[in-house]
This record gives structure tokens, C-alpha cells and sequence, in this order.
């Protein structure tokens, strides 16, 4: 690795640590800046960089990997039920649980490639989604979703049967003397998790979940992880076996999406079974393709342009958009208002699949791709003078 | 027995259903190399060409009667179907054959969607990443769906089969299982219709020049262009049929599943997990697939497996997947090298 | 309220404040009032934000729509617009026509998708966001559970639309919510007198049930009214919700010797299951030498004409229904098929009539906190809204009001007079204890948010 990209990196790093810590005030002119969103914003950007590790780097496309945000949001949950309010221990083992389910689900689906690994991965996850809301609601809640309870009673007579699934225990908290009134809130030794202070406890994961992915792409192994992707069968033939490789790439994968899973029980400690659907498995390929699939920044922006027109386009109704065009003439308001009608608010679907067709037809790269363009032109005009002898990071 | 023999009966069904879509779907990964995600929005395309038929059929004159009123005030409507009023019994015989009669908008209609399709945009992708592939077709279900849903709007639509088949066959009588064996009538023409097009189609492919060019070209599409053979033509038509294939498919299944928009995303799934259990690239495979997933899922469902394992039905179809997949790498009867990179 | 007008309330302030990092950046020319509120969203201005969460994409988008137009209605008829629709007939009211507590009626909406994380979601937007101080809506129990959950932490007030599920306000209740929709019991309740009297005392049932939490409720409440009315119960399946072609769980029906099919099924797995089940022949035929008959114990007109004629004469049960010839119905579908030209769903009625309650319950007490809007529900009593005389119960903030079992139409004067009402149970019949379903309201959180 030579001097200058260690430099570059440094840089993207460190404005990328930069934009998260300052994305409450440079969202807001855009309507985003608030806990929940940027929230999600942090949490599914964790998610699409994990995922693009696995298929940026080696080029495996898993069509499963929801199912690892599932079960780490149950995981959390169960801690809280468990254990502790406080996010730490829950933090922990959904990862560590994610990690054994990955590794589970990897060393059987990483037998095959190509589209046949896809759909491997896609009947795991649609298993665990199809058992979690009807079979398993002993352990999930089913379609209600599992929840944090108040306590149960102390003094329990004899003959009464512990429900765990409508009371909690707290092990931990118990033992420290915390008192409860109602049920209570995810914590971090004493601060909220919910509103900003949940998000900058996000932001600061997704800062180091990033810096974890720039290490991996730059080793050895990362480099071993993108050769897999340009020739498998070259490798194979030199003797090199993959799969250690893959399963681990699969495995960090899995324990990033377990920490986003967990993240999303720590804001809002509720783990519902449809996190797991192939369409939520479905919007983490989209969200990293839409971004640029292989480049580090792109998952995250990819995460955060869904996850805006989700919650911001959709709240878009006719009469924000009557205010909006209150300087037209009446007829034409009403055009305007209809036309516009289709793709805001219940129509939001249909923006997203234009921006989706648009982009991909536009800038097969993704929206990275379009920054570099961009970038280019700018740099090109400053290099008018001077040939451009250093060749673009694949970044 | 009874209970065994219907069951086969509701695989067959079921799985001539899964064969259809997953037979258009296989020809675009096979000839094509292209994963369509769009798939299932022909299908549900396809159902919605019945329903438009349905609904011109249904077109009715609305006379406000003023004498009497509505609930909220205002005048009645007297509504009358203009077939009904210009062309009388003939009128009542189309509106009771929508269905089926709604075959001969969707073939014409799928062909044109599907080749629009193949020339405008899968086109500029058959060189492009599989994920690109992926986005691109997603997007334009999506697409597809929301202008459904715009002017249907999101209820399914009920669509009713002929009156002459509307009701259920005594199956039972016919091949000696006594009285209690009954089968709906639009069930089993579905199953024969599944046939038909199957068959249809493989012969096709297997007994017209053109078949061959393509069947030539899904070996080697290189070595085809080089005999001077403008195979990228042929794709399209190839496009085309998939399509209609789905297309029809979609609308001859309205009067069993009152289609709504999303009705193309509840199979897209499933089309994928059969073609790929039957091989990517193999018709014979897809079809296969698409039967023994519909009888499995089938012999699942009954109270008798379900007490033994709970759950069973809900996930029978991606275990057999996984089962299958591990014991045989490429499927059923995948061919090396198809969509393995 | 227009798209660039972007509210940063002194909420998200004063909690950046705490962070400290981001308020260093932050403008400060955006602090409105500074002066710390009493409650979560306390409406300073001269409006307030009310937030209706409905599906508006998905199976139920239709639904979701239909809440929409009621809830849009309601808002105009709070500000004094329109005709008044059931403002003019419900009583005791303390509204005005001038807003609530003479501020103005603005909303915000937002699409649940029919999802929790969605409606959650979108929940918290209209709450951290629009400064929304009540939230209503939603059309389907799960989706409700966790807004109902959500509302509680935060803060806010929870007026469910369409849940059927006993949960919600049973062992998943909260203090800041309130349901005015009926439950399972209650039409599991309503219905067995139904049944007994058309179908008599010696029944073999056969249930299929959607696999998840609404459908065992609803399947045992039903087992609950006809077991205890003498009816076998011959088995009981469980379906996968979304199951689409339900081939394979009707024909075992065929020769189970059960000459009833109960369907605890909603939305489009009715619609398929009903549709399916009709072409089967299972109306058609005799076992026992009786009909073989069908139930639907949840019907919802919007979506039953997804089911076309298959569900003629067919029993159900509902929570209203637009024939209704009381003035209350009346006069509210006259003002909705006024707005819209179509009559109002079930789902659209209870969404409208929570929106009124609500709004009453701040005039009533004279205040948006939430303490004093769950002191004014608890035990009210009112009349007027189209159910007749009603009750929200205080152990459980569940509305008691007579039921109505319904029948599809064997000749549909349009294509909206899908059912017809053939009995009002009365609510006495309906009631249960209110320790009978667990849970507890615990306390109200009427907290600063």
C-alpha cells in the first residue's frame, strides 16, 4: 500500500467522521434533520457497508441478509428483557449471535456461486422470516413484534408461571437496585437512546464501522477478497483456497448487520419479524448498487437517498403540495397538484423505481460514479496544462 | 386417498402455474442472461389485460335518475352495459367469456410490452453486471405496479370464470373415487392450459428453425453471430414470448386469484427459487421444478404433516431449494457455466 | 404548511443543546420560544398538529386511503368548514366548530406501509418532526401495537383505527391509547347467538386461521361462541398469511365431515380464501344432510368486493356499516359521499369518529396534555357517533358499543350495498371483564418530550 492512498484515505475518513458528526444541522434544510431519521440514516448505512463487503468485495450477492438484521434486533431485545437496559451487553451479543448465525449459514450457502449462493441465502431468510412470524412467536412475538415489559412481579407466588414474552426479568439492573416506573428506556450507563443522543451513539458506530471497512478493503485479506471476485478459478488453481476467505467475509458481513439490527432495537426496542423479508433483504442490494457496489462511501449514501424518499416523500400530501403551489393561479394549482400528487406521497413508490431506473441507465457506477464525473470535470478543467499521469483510485 | 388425490391435484394446479412464469423467466436467463426482476410485473400485467377487458365489457351506460337518491343526496345512477345494449345475448356470451376471450388483448399486448422492453432497455444490459440488471428490472416493476395501482387502485379485482366452468367437476365419478372427489372446472382447464403453452412452446424451440437458432444461440451466442445469423433479433422475439408466456399466464389465473397490483411481487420469489432448483437455463428443468415444488407445498399444507412438523408449509418450498441445491450444484438440470460467475 | 417550510422547534434544540457539538453550529435565529414546554409537542402557536399514520402503500393502501378522506373530513368539520357531518348529532359535545380549544386543525401524514418499523417510523417523524400531538390511524393490529407502544414513550396520544386484535387493548394496553373498534371477542360474541339461531345447535366446524397473532385470537374467540353453543370444532389449520392460492388447505375441508368453514382470515387472504372456498363447491353442498355454510367473522365491505359475488350470504360481523339508518350514520354519509361520492368504509367511520373524540376530550378538560385527555375519555360516555350509545371503558380504554352482524347482500342495489345488517347485538352481550384479556394500562406519560 503506497504512501498517497494511505493519505486519501486518511482524508475520506476523516470527513466522512466530519458529515456524520454534522448531519443534524446539514440535513435539516432538507427536512431530515431529525433523531429518528438520521437514526436510520446511521444504522442502515452500518448495514450497507457491511453488505458491501461481502458483495463489493467478492462479488457474492446474498439475497438473505435481513435475516442477520433480525436476528440481532431480537438478540438486543431479549437482552433488555434479560439482562440490562443499558445497550452495551445488547450491543454485544446480537453481534456475537449475528456472527454464529452468519458463520451457520455461510459454511452451507458458500458451497455454491453465483445465482445459486443467492438463492441459497434468499430461502434462508425467507425460513427464518416464515418461521419467526408464525412458529417461533414463543421467541419472537410473531407479528406483534418483541417488546420490551415491565417486570415481572417480585413476589411471585409459587404456582405462577414466568411468561417471559409479556414480563422482563433485568438481571443486571435488578441486581444494581434501578428503579422502574412503567417500562422503561434503552440506555447508555444513564443517558437516553433515544432522540439525538441514540443518534450520535450510531453516528459513532457507523464512523467506526466505516474505518473498520477501509482496513479491510486495504489488507491483505481485502485483497484476497476482490481477487476472488475478478477469478475465482485462477486462485482455486494456484493452490489458494477460498473459502476460509469468503466464510470470513461472510461472517463480518453478518455481525455488521447484526449491529445494525441491534442499533435498531436500541433506538426503538422493538424487533418485528418483517425485518427479516426478502424485500428488506432486497433493499440493502438496492441501497449499495444505487450507491456504487465496491466503493467505500457509496452503501451509505445509497442507505440514506432510501431511507429519505421512505420517510419524507412519502409524507408529502396534497396539501403540502397546495401550499407548495399557492403562487400558481387556482386551474393550474390543481394541475400541478395532481401531477405531482403521483409521485409523492402514496406515489412514492414510483419516484423511487424511476430514480432507480435513472441512475443505473445514467451511471452504471451508481451515484459515486456521478460524483466522480462530476469530480472530473472539475479536476479536468484545473489539468488542462499538466498531463494526468496518476490513474483514479477505484473509489 | 381422496384427500392424496386432491392434494396431487392442487400440486398439479399450483405447480402449472409456477411452471408458466418460470418457463418465461428461465428463457430470459437462459437465452438472454438477463435477471429479470420485472418478471413478475407481466405476469401481473398480464392479469390486468383480463381486467381491462373485463371493464370495457363491463362499460355501462349511467343514466341519473332523478326520482331517487343516494344515500349522500345525490341522484341515483341506473347503470346498463353498452355490450348488453347493442349486441344483446351475443353482448352477455363476451362478458361471460372475459377471460378467456381477454387472451387474444394480452398475446398481442405482451408481445408489443415485451419487445418494447427488450429494445428499449434489457437491451443495453446484456453486458452490464447481473446487480445492475437487478436494479434496472426492480425499478421498472416498481414502475409498472405503482401506474396499476394508480388507475385500479390496491384491492384485488375479482374476475370470474365462465359460467359453463364456473362450478366443480365430479372428478370422483369418472375415475371411481366416488361422489366426495369434486374439482373446480376453471382449475382444471388452468391445468390443461399450463400444458398446452408448455408444450407449445418446447416444441417450438425444438422443431422450427428458429428454435434451433436460439436454442444454438443459449450455447453459444458468439459462434451463432458468426455464421452471419442476427441472433440479437431473434432474442427479441425470444423476449417477446417470455413475456407473453407470463402474460398469459396472469390473466388466465385472475378467476382463481382476484389479481391486485403487488400480485406480481408475491410470485416473483418463488419463480426464482423454481428456476433455479430446476437448473439455470433449462426449460425441461423449470417446468420440473415447477411441478414438484407445487406438489410438495401441496402434501405440506395437510393436517396430518403439519401436526408432525408445525411450520412445515410455510417453508417446504426454500427447504427442498436448499436440499436441492446442496445435492445437485446446478439444480435439476442446470447447465455448467449459466449464471455461475 | 409548505414543503420548505422546515419547523426546527425548540425540542430538537434544546436536545442538540445537550450534545453540545451540533448546537455550536446550529443557527440560532431558528429559536422561536424558548420557554419550556409542559408536555410533549404542546401546541404553542395558533394551530395544532394532529398526525394520521395509514397504510398507503401495500395490500391495505386502499384502506389507508379511505381513513384518509375520513380524517380529512374530520379535520374540516373541527375547524367549522363543511357541513358538520357528526358533529351536529353527537352528544354530549363540548366542540365549537372553532378548531380545539379555539386553535385551528392542521395534520401531517405518513404511510405505515402496513409494517411496524415503517409505522414507527413514520410515527416518530410526525412526532420529533411536525410536532404532531396525537396520532391516529393504521389497519392492522400489529402496526397498531407498535404505534400504541411508540405514542406511550413518547408521550403523545394513540386514537387506533382499524386493530381487531384483542391485544391491543388487552395485554398490550397502554394509558396513552384508546381503541373505539371492536375486538375479536366481541364479534366472536356477537355472532355464536347469530349462528345458533340460523344454523342451529349441531354444527361441525372446520376453522382455517392466518398464522399470526389476529387470526389465533380470532379463531379462539370463535371456537369460545360456537363450542359453548354446541358446535363441534373438526379441526383447526393454520394458513401462512399472504398463502395466495388456498387450494390445499380447502380441499381436506371437502371430506372432513364439517359442514361449517369458519375463515378467520382478513384482507386479501379473505378475499382469496373466500373466493377459492366458493369455487370449490362448498356452498353447494349437503353434508349431514344440512348446507354447508361459510363465516367471515371479520367483514370489511372495501375489501369484500375484492371477493366479487362469492360472499352473498355470507355472515360476518362489523364494527359499522354505511345502511345504517340511525341520523349519526346519516348524516355522515351524506357529508362523506358528499366530499368523496362514494360511502364511508368501517375503517374510514372509526378513524373519523376518534378524531372527533379526541378533539372532544381537549375541549372537555380544557387542555391538549395528555393527563387531561385520558382523564375526559376514561368513562366517557357518549352517543351520536353511529353506534349508538357508547362507552370508553376506563380499565382498558376500549369503546363498548353494540355490534353489528352482517350478511352479504344476495342483491346489491349498488356496487357499495355490499352487506346488509341483520342484527345489533347489543353491548351487554358483547362485554367481558376487563382483567379477562391481562395486561395493564400502567402509567400515563404526559412527560416533556
Amino acid at each position: 500500500m503506497n504512501q498517497g492512498s494511505l493519505t486519501k484515505d486518511i482524508i475520506l475518513f476523516v470527513i466522512f467522521a466530519g458529515l456524520v458528526i454534522a448531519a443534524p444541522v446539514l440535513l435539516t434544510p432538507l427536512g431530515a434533520g431529525y433523531p429518528d431519521l438520521l437514526q436510520k440514516f446511521a444504522i442502515f448505512g452500518i448495514f450497507a457497508i457491511g453488505f458491501n463487503i461481502l458483495f463489493g468485495l467478492t462479488g457474492y450477492l446474498s439475497f438473505g441478509h435481513a435475516a442477520f438484521l433480525g436476528v440481532g434486533s431480537y438478540a438486543s431485545v431479549w437482552m433488555f428483557k434479560l439482562l440490562s437496559m443499558n445497550v452495551i451487553p445488547a450491543v454485544i451479543f446480537s453481534v456475537i449471535v449475528a456472527g454464529i448465525f452468519a458463520l451457520l449459514i455461510g459454511f452451507i450457502t458458500l458451497r455454491r456461486s453465483g445465482i445459486y449462493f443467492s438463492i441459497l441465502t434468499l430461502a434462508f431468510a425467507q425460513m427464518s422470516y416464515n418461521l419467526a412470524y408464525s412458529v417461533l412467536t414463543p421467541i419472537t412475538n410473531g407479528e406483534t413484534g418483541l417488546q420490551v415489559r415491565q417486570l415481572a412481579p417480585s413476589d411471585r407466588a409459587a404456582d405462577y408461571v414466568l411468561n417471559l414474552r409479556d414480563e422482563d426479568l433485568r438481571i443486571l439492573d435488578q441486581a444494581f437496585g434501578v428503579v422502574e416506573q412503567g417500562i422503561p428506556i434503552t440506555n447508555l450507563f444513564g443517558i437516553k437512546m433515544s432522540g439525538y443522543p441514540g443518534f450520535y451513539f450510531c453516528a459513532v458506530l457507523l464512523i467506526i464501522a466505516f474505518g473498520l471497512s477501509i482496513l479491510i478493503a486495504r489488507s491483505n485479506f481485502g485483497m484476497m477478497l476482490k481477487a476472488i471476485k475478478s477469478n475465482q478459478n485462477r486462485l482455486n488453481y494456484t493452490g489458494v483456497n477460498t473459502r476460509p476467505y469468503l466464510i470470513t467475509a461472510f461472517v463480518i458481513s453478518g455481525m455488521y448487520a447484526g449491529l445494525a439490527g441491534s442499533l435498531l432495537a436500541v433506538t426503538d426496542p422493538l424487533a418485528g419479524a418483517e425485518r427479516m423479508q426478502w424485500t428488506a433483504s432486497g433493499e440493502v442490494v438496492l441501497m449499495t448498487i444505487l450507491g456504487g457496489a465496491g466503493t467505500l462511501i457509496g452503501p451509505v449514501l445509497g442507505a440514506t437517498l432510501i431511507k429519505y424518499f421512505e420517510n419524507i416523500f412519502s409524507a408529502i400530501n396534497d396539501n403540502v403540495l397546495q401550499g407548495f403551489y399557492s403562487f400558481l393561479p387556482d386551474s393550474l394549482n390543481e394541475i400541478a397538484v395532481a401531477v405531482s400528487g403521483m409521485f409523492v406521497g402514496k406515489g412514492w413508490h414510483l419516484t423511487l423505481g424511476l430514480l432507480f431506473m435513472v441512475i443505473v441507465v445514467f451511471l452504471p457506477g451508481g451515484l459515486m460514479q456521478g460524483f466522480q464525473l462530476i469530480a472530473n470535470r472539475f479536476k479536468r478543467k484545473k489539468k488542462t496544462d499538466s498531463t494526468q499521469h496518476s490513474k483514479q483510485a477505484a473509489e | 386417498m381422496d384427500a392424496i388425490f386432491l392434494q396431487i391435484l392442487n400440486g398439479l394446479d399450483k405447480g402449472g402455474a409456477y411452471a408458466l412464469i418460470a418457463l418465461g423467466l428461465t428463457l430470459a436467463f437462459g437465452t438472454l442472461g438477463v435477471v429479470n426482476f420485472a418478471h413478475g410485473a407481466l405476469f401481473m400485467l398480464g392479469a390486468f389485460c383480463a381486467v381491462s377487458v373485463n371493464k370495457i365489457l363491463t362499460l355501462q351506460q349511467i343514466v341519473l335518475d332523478p326520482t331517487q337518491k343516494t344515500a349522500w343526496g345525490t341522484p341515483l345512477e341506473i347503470r346498463t352495459p353498452y355490450v348488453e345494449s347493442w349486441f344483446g345475448d351475443f353482448g352477455l356470451f363476451l362478458v361471460d367469456y372475459s377471460v378467456p376471450v381477454s387472451l387474444l388483448v394480452t398475446i398481442p399486448f405482451m408481445l408489443l410490452v415485451g419487445i418494447v422492453m427488450e429494445r428499449g432497455l434489457i437491451r443495453h444490459f446484456y453486458k452490464r453486471p447481473h446487480a445492475d440488471q437487478i436494479l434496472v428490472t426492480f425499478g421498472l416493476a416498481i414502475v409498472l405496479q405503482e401506474i396499476i395501482k394508480h388507475y385500479f387502485g390496491a384491492n384485488p379485482i375479482p374476475q370470474t370464470a365462465p359460467s359453463i366452468v364456473s362450478g366443480s367437476a365430479n372428478i370422483g365419478l369418472w375415475i371411481g373415487l366416488g361422489e366426495s372427489v369434486v374439482y373446480p372446472w376453471w382449475r382444471l382447464v388452468y391445468f390443461g392450459f399450463s400444458a398446452l403453452v408448455i408444450f407449445a412452446v418446447f416444441a417450438f424451440l425444438k422443431f422450427t428453425t428458429f428454435g434451433m437458432v436460439v436454442r444454438a444461440g443459449m450455447f453459444n451466442r458468439e459462434q451463432v453471430s458468426m455464421l452471419g445469423i442476427n441472433i440479437e433479433k431473434r432474442f427479441t422475439i425470444v423476449f417477446g414470448l417470455a413475456a407473453v408466456v407470463a402474460g398469459m399466464a396472469g390473466a388466465m389465473y385472475t378467476p382463481v386469484l382476484p389479481p391486485d397490483y403487488h400480485i406480481g411481487m408475491d410470485f416473483l420469489v418463488l419463480s426464482f427459487v423454481v428456476v433455479v432448483v430446476g437448473g439455470m437455463g433449462s426449460l425441461g428443468g423449470a417446468v420440473t421444478a415447477g411441478f414438484l415444488l407445487g406438489i410438495l407445498q401441496s402434501f405440506a399444507s395437510m393436517n396430518e404433516v403439519k401436526s408432525i412438523i408445525p411450520g412445515i408449509d410455510q417453508i417446504i418450498i426454500y427447504l427442498v431449494a436448499v436440499v436441492v441445491l446442496l445435492a445437485l450444484p446446478r439444480g435439476l438440470m442446470g447447465r455448467k457455466g449459466v449464471m455461475e460467475d | 404548511m409548505s414543503i420548505n417550510d422546515f419547523k426546527l422547534d425548540r425540542r430538537l434544540l434544546m436536545k442538540s443543546g445537550l450534545i453540545g457539538g451540533a448546537a455550536l453550529t446550529a443557527p440560532m435565529h431558528f429559536i422561536k420560544d424558548a420557554h419550556a414546554a409542559d408536555f410533549c409537542n404542546m401546541p404553542a402557536g395558533k394551530s395544532v398538529t394532529l398526525g394520521f399514520n395509514v397504510p398507503q402503500t401495500g395490500a391495505y393502501a386502499d384502506e389507508g386511503a379511505d381513513e384518509l378522506r375520513a380524517f380529512k373530513l374530520a379535520v374540516k368539520h373541527l375547524n367549522g368548514e363543511g357541513d358538520g357531518g357528526m358533529i351536529n348529532t353527537f352528544k354530549p359535545s363540548s366542540l365549537k366548530g372553532n378548531g380545539i380549544l379555539g386553535k385551528k386543525v392542521e395534520f401531517v401524514t405518513g404511510d405505515t406501509q402496513t409494517k411496524s418499523d415503517a409505522a414507527r417510523a413514520s410515527a416518530k417523524r410526525m412526532i420529533e418532526k411536525d410536532g404532531a400531538i396525537m396520532i391516529s390511524g393504521g389497519s392492522s393490529s400489529g402496526v397498531a401495537i407498535a404505534v400504541q407502544g411508540l405514542c406511550q414513550e413518547a408521550g403523545v396520544i394513540f386514537m387506533a383505527g382499524l386493530t381487531h386484535s384483542n391485544d391491543t387493548t388487552g395485554k398490550d394496553k397502554r394509558a396513552n391509547g384508546f381503541r373505539h373498534f371492536f375486538n375479536t371477542h366481541m364479534s366472536g360474541a356477537a355472532l355464536g347467538p347469530v349462528l345458533e339461531k340460523e344454523y342451529g345447535k349441531d354444527r361441525k366446524a372446520y376453522h382455517l386461521t392466518a398464522d399470526y397473532t389476529w387470526g389465533w385470537s380470532q379463531e379462539k374467540s370463535m371456537r369460545q361462541a360456537t363450542e359453548s353453543r354446541g358446535w363441534k370444532t373438526v379441526a383447526a389449520v393454520k394458513t401462512p398469511v399472504g398463502a395466495g392460492d388456498f387450494s390445499q388447505y380447502i380441499t381436506p375441508v371437502l371430506n372432513s365431515g364439517a359442514d361449517v368453514l369458519i375463515l378467520n382470515h382478513y384482507g386479501k387472504d379473505m378475499v382469496n380464501s373466500l373466493t377459492q372456498a366458493v369455487q370449490f363447491g362448498l356452498r353447494d353442498k349437503q353434508v349431514n344432510g344440512k348446507n354447508f355454510e361459510i363465516v367471515v367473522p371479520l367483514f370489511s365491505r372495501l375489501m369484500a368486493q375484492g371477493a366479487g359475488d362469492a360472499i352473498k350470504g355470507i355472515f360476518g360481523s362489523t364494527n359499522w356499516n354505511w345502511s345504517l339508518k340511525d341520523a349519526a350514520s346519516q348524516a355522515f354519509v351524506k357529508s362523506f359521499g358528499a366530499e368523496y361520492g362514494a360511502p364511508p368504509s368501517m375503517a374510514a367511520h372509526t378513524c373519523y369518529v376518534q378524531t372527533l373524540l379526541y378533539a372532544n376530550a381537549c375541549e372537555m378538560g380544557g387542555t391538549f396534555s395528555p393527563t387531561g385527555v385520558v382523564k375526559s375519555l376514561e368513562g366517557f360516555k357518549f352517543d351520536g357517533l353511529g353506534n349508538g350509545p357508547t362507552e370508553y371503558r376506563a380499565e382498558d380504554h376500549q369503546c363498548f358499543k353494540d355490534v353489528l352482524v352482517v350478511r352479504g347482500n344476495e342483491k346489491p342495489t349498488s356496487q357499495f350495498d355490499l352487506l346488509e345488517v341483520v342484527e345489533v347485538t347489543p353491548r351487554a352481550q358483547v362485554e367481558y371483564d376487563a382483567k379477562m384479556l391481562g395486561g395493564s394500562l400502567g402509567p400515563v406519560n404526559a412527560k416533556p418530550c
